[in-house]
């Protein structure tokens, strides 16, 4: 099962160092529990994120994926367990670890009375970024989601799908590696929600990200995407669509959910 | 992670407060109509019936309106840690708070920078204040302006810090009010605001252990004793440890692996 990794020829010192040799995870959680009083939020969890590529979080509400993004994004620590991003620990270098990341919450999480460059320069400043690189990225940002214009009007004049597309933006300021999305496309009318899943896929795509995009809507899978399917706070399936479906013996990733969470365990 | 890095970060969270604040008119002219208030009409009722006598740092008799001003300047300070307090648990329900502990930045840094940008916003508010109270009469030394500053940074900072720690027990927004009626309240009148201690001596001794004790009145009285370009060490030294204590607490409820979140879950956990 365990096949043996193997490195490419003496990979340079930053590449080890920077932690992106290709063969570290975006993000690995290992056997990862956490509860709120008697109530299992989640329960061993355990998978990993390539590097690049698109991953599915496949999850009824309730499964545990709010709290699995808290854990990733430390607004809190797990009990027991381990998460890395690019092999950094969160507990240990949560610095190292947060740096990489870029989050897109499920609650819209704009100011509404600033204006979208505002709204982008805090976070910039957030990440302590400098503020003439920070105004440099955020107009490369909001060219690329077709925004320049808008830039000094405030949030509450922008459509919900246009929010959304800032708050992308905003997410990729910093030059993460790694993106979650929790939700993304929840209350959008069906165009601007294709619109968000297409975005992220091209981004995904020539940023070379990796892209952890949770969801309770099996239509938004692809089928070269990989899947982590959580149910009831314990992980149900996880590798390629085409892996899951065979492994439920099912022809399509619908079919293959339904049985993952219908009731009986992964064999 | 440099110095930069930290600046940086500062910079754009008191920015961020101070385009929030400008943008809430209402609660600007809130923040000055309050303590002008009390100027105008309490303290033009009250100098007739509290009669003030030379206490330090004050030289001179003087007109109740010049007794309650540092009182209403800790005051203005008082509302405002209370606003932050207010704000950060609005924007944790709103999830907004979450965009601010994904930086990378250490949380103590992050929730001291957050203190900081508050105690800037109500600075101002205080130097407008002392403006139109030096209009009304009310002149302290020059000096005093500049002296006083440090001292408000100090004292901001403390009332911020419990604001801070009493978010982190408010569990939602509508139960705010609450603290509004069991803290703003109690800490205002029982303190050296409104009227001096040994007033409050002659009336209830009682009273005046509470109100001697309360973080509130030093506050108060290092505010005074600075604007009269004098140094109350106790005052000092009791402002200092309740703010170390009050941010101590607020670190460690805000703390990921300790604080109530790992508990209770977030906003969207809550429901």
């Amino acid at each position: 099962m365990f096949e043996a990794v193997v490195l490419p020829e003496s990979p340079s010192i930053s590449a080890i160092h920077e932690s992106a040799a290709p063969s570290v995870a975006a993000l690995a959680v290992e056997d990862l529990s956490h509860s709120f009083g008697k109530r299992v939020a989640l329960d061993h969890v355990s998978f990993t994120v390539p590097p690049a590529g698109f991953t599915m979080l496949l999850g009824l509400n309730g499964a545990g994926k709010t709290t699995l993004f808290s854990l990733i994004t430390r607004l809190y620590s797990s009990r027991s367990g381990d998460i890395r991003i690019f092999g950094f620990d969160l507990r240990r270098q949560p610095t190292r670890a947060l740096e990489r990341i870029g989050v897109v919450f499920q609650q819209p999480t704009l100011d509404l009375d600033l204006t979208v460059l505002q709204n982008l320069r805090y976070h910039g400043g957030l990440h302590g970024m400098r503020p003439s690189d920070c105004e440099a990225r955020a107009r490369e940002e909001l060219a690329r989601i077709g925004l320049s214009d808008r830039a000094d009007d405030k949030v509450r004049a922008l459509s919900g799908g246009q929010r959304r597309r800032v708050e992308i933006a905003r997410a990729l300021l910093h030059r993460p590696n790694l993106l979650l999305l929790d939700e993304p496309t929840v209350g959008l009318d069906v165009d601007s929600r294709r619109h968000i899943l297409a975005h992220v896929r091209a981004l995904c795509r020539e940023k070379n990200l990796a892209v952890l995009w949770a969801t309770h809507l099996m239509d938004e899978a692809a089928d070269e995407d990989s899947v982590v399917v959580l149910h009831q706070g314990r992980l149900r399936a996880s590798g390629s669509v085409r892996a899951v479906c065979a492994e439920t013996g099912t022809a399509a990733l619908p079919a293959a959910f339904a049985a993952l969470t219908a009731g009986e365990r992964r064999p | 992670m440099s110095a930069a890095t930290y600046w940086y970060c500062l910079r754009s969270i008191i920015v961020r407060e101070g385009l929030r604040f400008l943008h809430q008119r209402e609660r600007f002219f809130a923040a000055l109509v309050r303590p002008l208030v009390w100027l105008a009409i309490f303290a033009v009722g009250f100098r007739a019936v509290l009669g003030v006598s030379i206490i330090p740092p004050y030289e001179t008799y003087i007109l109740y309106d010049e007794y309650v001003v540092p009182g209403l300047v800790a005051m203005i300070q008082l509302f405002n840690g209370m606003q932050n307090s207010l704000s950060m648990v609005y924007d944790r329900e709103m999830g907004s708070m979450r965009t601010l502990l994904v930086s990378p930045l250490p949380r103590w840094y992050l929730l001291v920078a957050k203190l900081l940008a508050g105690v800037a916003v109500s600075i101002a508010q205080v130097y407008v204040f002392l403006g139109i109270a030096w209009l009304w009469g009310v002149e302290p030394p020059p000096l005093g302006y500049l002296a006083v500053l440090p001292a408000l940074v100090l004292s901001g900072l403390m009332l911020g810090a419990l604001g801070l720690l009493l978010s982190s027990f408010v569990k939602q927004l509508e139960n705010f009010a609450g603290v509004m009626n069991f803290v703003i309240f109690p800490m205002f009148f029982a303190s050296s605001a409104l009227y001096p201690l040994w007033r409050i001596r002659e009336g209830s001794p009682a009273l005046y252990l509470i109100a001697a004790y309360n973080p509130f009145t030093q506050a108060v009285e290092l505010i005074r004793f600075s604007l009269y370009l004098r140094v109350d060490v106790t005052a000092l030294l009791w402002v200092a440890g309740c703010l170390a204590l009050f941010l101590g607490a607020a670190v460690l409820a805000y703390d990921p692996g300790r604080g109530f979140w790992a508990r209770r879950g977030g906003p969207a956990e809550q429901a």
